[in-house]
């Protein structure tokens, strides 16, 4: 176990490289204008173009470029040049707040996506089953910002059963509460509705295999057969799936939830970011999200190891 | 081998060519039987796509889906129809001080506190059907079919570009195997592990400043075929990453045996021999990523890195009127609800599509017939 966990630390390592150097590119070899001048921003003037110049190290080679850059972020001396703050100090501030939003969401999306991918797959063809999937289509067709916006309008305009919005530190436990259920529910409705489509979809596969057959002729009872065997032989494609978005949204990913909602966390600095078009930060930013989501996929992957066995054992043997 | 592939056999004397493809025919009809005879509708014969059509025709669902689909498609093809023949306006004209006539009404287009007027459906013949849009009172129909256009043309034309993509990657990658396969798969690894809406977004911002230049080729900042490709991109190696596991288990099938052994080149396996057996998984995924790419469309344009003005489509529509929420929310409505129906369509026919061609999706289909006993009937 212990191999097999250095081994896929060292692959998240080069992932995150690889990622570092696509950042690099996208945000200094495909555009076609002067990248200082992008990164100064959009009233820079001569002088601190040419300051940027020499800090961002645009007048050398390209490898010299990267290795600049990266000391630049990685030491968290990247200023934004719009806004005059630090794009660190900015990222740590917004963390409880993106905590509190993805933690909630992710419990609700998770409750309400294994009950009704489960339900649906145990009365696979029925009316339930009918029922709850026309309700999980609809909720991944839905854009959630436009969800979210819907809700808004409604439940603390119209009817005002919600605080507007913005975020309230955890200190007050009652209005932290209040402010972040609509925030949770819009972003946990396509997650669940994706959830249990995926969870159903393996819970049948699983159920036509063999073993199941032979649970079952040894006479275990249903519910045994369906929550020990099947359900747990479906986690895996949920548990991959969980890792990838959990990382996704706890790295900033819930911009368009954060920006709708005032909740100025992580994604709602990025928002503001690419609103302004500050490029220092969203540079900093798609690093912060990919460290998340490369990390959620290390947990990912040890998981499985811990889930099944095979897994672990058929890697370090290769 | 069933006993009609040996009369083929013997029908057909030239051994090369035709050989391969009977191997290829001879498996695929005898897998088809098996499932045609588990979906238990009795009846005989027809290739694979017959039956995974049968299959189709059955779910009135899926059915009714793909026609309120097309018929979306097709308004929205009418939007020039619309906007010269019954609201004589374009997409992008302003009516900011304009009246409207209606019997014996007069009407302010826009109201001196910048409120926009509201649906008229026909009292103005056609004009201002679904109202104008805050201040600058453009009537909100004619950009709502526009505005479909555009989100249409980025959900299916970035979908072609990844399914050429990831068929192209995925066909090497699976079946050179080795060096090719580690590569691609590495690169693929990388994307993968970027988030989708911060990669598209990066890029988004970054050529809505700049534009596009790769060789001669220059695409405009405010092109559509920008967020087009960059959401044709994002997707790849969703989609490659499947494509890619097929093509190694076919790989070591006997048909592709055959086909080596009777020296077809590496062009006629992958194109004529690989390509066929994964239509129906690029169907499906094909359907699918259409649903995903109009979401990340409206994502992208709300966030200013899609759509870039005057252009409308669903998405900056909907940003557009978010601004307006509290005074006017039907703006904020109306073309969400356009990307809900349209999306929610794809989905469904897509769902329909994955039950018929899937044969994995044996279990699902047997239990709706109901010929076979549902295995978790029984169950809690």
């Amino acid at each position: 176990m212990l191999r097999f966990i250095v081994r896929r630390l060292f692959g998240a390592i080069a992932v995150l490289f690889a990622i570092s150097v696509l950042v690099f590119l996208i945000f200094n070899v495909v555009p076609a204008t002067n990248p200082a001048q992008r990164i100064a921003g959009k009233n820079a003037t001569p002088q601190l173009i040419e300051n940027v110049e020499e800090e961002w190290g645009f007048n050398k080679s390209l490898p010299e470029q990267y290795w600049t850059q990266m000391k630049l972020i990685f030491t968290g001396k990247v200023v934004s040049y719009n806004s005059h703050v630090n794009v660190d100090t900015r990222i740590r501030e917004g963390i409880p707040a993106t905590a509190s939003l993805c933690i909630g969401a992710a419990i609700i999306w998770l409750s309400f996506g294994f009950l009704f991918g489960f339900l649906s797959a145990v009365r696979a063809g029925g009316f339930t089953d009918r029922a709850l999937t026309a309700l999980a289509l609809t909720g991944i067709s839905m854009p959630v910002f436009w969800l979210a916006s819907i809700l808004l309008y409604y439940l603390t305009y119209k009817i005002e059963l919600f605080p507007a919005s913005g975020y309230e530190p955890l200190s007050d436990p009652g209005k932290w509460f209040s402010h972040l259920i609509l925030p949770w529910v819009s972003l946990a409705i396509l997650y669940a509705g994706f959830y249990s489509r995926v969870l159903r979809s393996s819970m049948l596969d699983v159920m036509n295999e063999d073993y199941v057959r032979t649970a079952r002729a040894k006479g275990l009872s249903s519910r045994r057969v369906m929550v020990r065997h099947v359900l747990r032989n479906s986690l895996i494609p949920v548990i991959t799936l969980f890792g990838l978005d959990f990382g996704v949204l706890i790295g900033g990913g819930a911009i368009v939830t954060e920006s709708l909602f005032n909740i100025e966390g992580v994604g709602y600095f990025a928002a503001e970011a690419l609103a302004t078009q500050d490029f220092p930060s969203i540079m900093a930013l798609s690093l912060f999200g990919a460290f998340f989501i490369v990390l959620f996929n290390t947990f990912v992957d040890f998981a499985y190891a811990y889930l099944d066995p095979r897994i672990r054992l058929g890697t370090s043997a290769t | 081998m069933p006993p009609e592939s040996e009369k083929q056999g013997t029908e057909a004397p030239i051994p090369t060519g035709t050989g391969a493809s009977d191997a290829g025919s001879g498996i695929e009809s005898d897998g088809a039987r098996v499932i045609d005879a588990d979906a238990g509708d009795g009846r005989q014969g027809g290739g694979p796509w017959a039956i995974a059509w049968r299959r189709l025709r059955r779910n009135k669902v899926a059915l009714f889906s793909l026609a309120v689909f097309l018929l979306i498609c097709i308004c929205c093809l009418l939007a020039p129809v619309w906007a010269n023949h019954v609201a004589d306006t374009g997409p992008n004209t302003t009516h900011t001080l304009e009246k409207l006539h209606e019997g014996g009404e007069v009407k302010e287009v826009v109201e001196p506190s910048g409120k926009a007027i509201g649906p008229q459906w026909f009292a103005a013949g056609g004009k201002f059907f679904l109202g104008a849009d805050g201040h600058l009172g453009r009537d909100e129909m004619v950009r709502l079919l526009y505005g479909g256009r555009s989100s249409l043309f980025i959900g299916i034309v970035a979908a072609i570009i990844t399914t050429i993509l990831a068929v192209i990657f995925g066909l090497l990658s699976g079946y050179y195997g080795g060096f090719t396969d580690t590569v691609i798969s590495r690169i693929m690894d990388v994307v993968w592990a970027f988030p989708v809406v911060l990669l598209a977004l990066s890029l988004g911002i970054v050529l809505a400043v700049g534009g596009l230049v790769i060789g001669p080729i220059h695409v405009k900042q405010s092109s559509l075929w920008i967020p087009t490709l960059i959401i044709g991109f994002v997707y790849t190696p969703y989609m490659a990453r499947p494509l890619r596991g097929e093509v190694l288990a076919l790989r070591e099938k006997e048909f592709i045996e055959a086909a080596v052994a009777q020296g077809a080149g590496t062009t006629r396996i992958l194109f004529v021999e690989l390509l066929p057996n994964l239509m129906s998984t690029i169907i499906v995924f094909f359907t699918l990523n259409i649903a995903n790419n109009m979401l990340l469309e409206a994502v992208l344009s709300y966030l200013g890195a899609g759509v870039q003005p005057p252009s409308s489509s669903w998405g900056t529509m909907i940003s557009e009127g978010f601004g307006a929420l509290y005074s006017q929310p039907l703006l904020t409505i109306i073309p969400g609800t356009a990307i809900l129906l349209t999306v929610l369509s794809v989905n469904v026919f897509g769902d329909g599509l994955r039950d018929a061609l899937d044969p994995k999706s044996k279990v699902r289909f047997e239990a709706r017939a109901g010929t076979a006993e549902p295995e978790g009937s029984a169950a809690v």
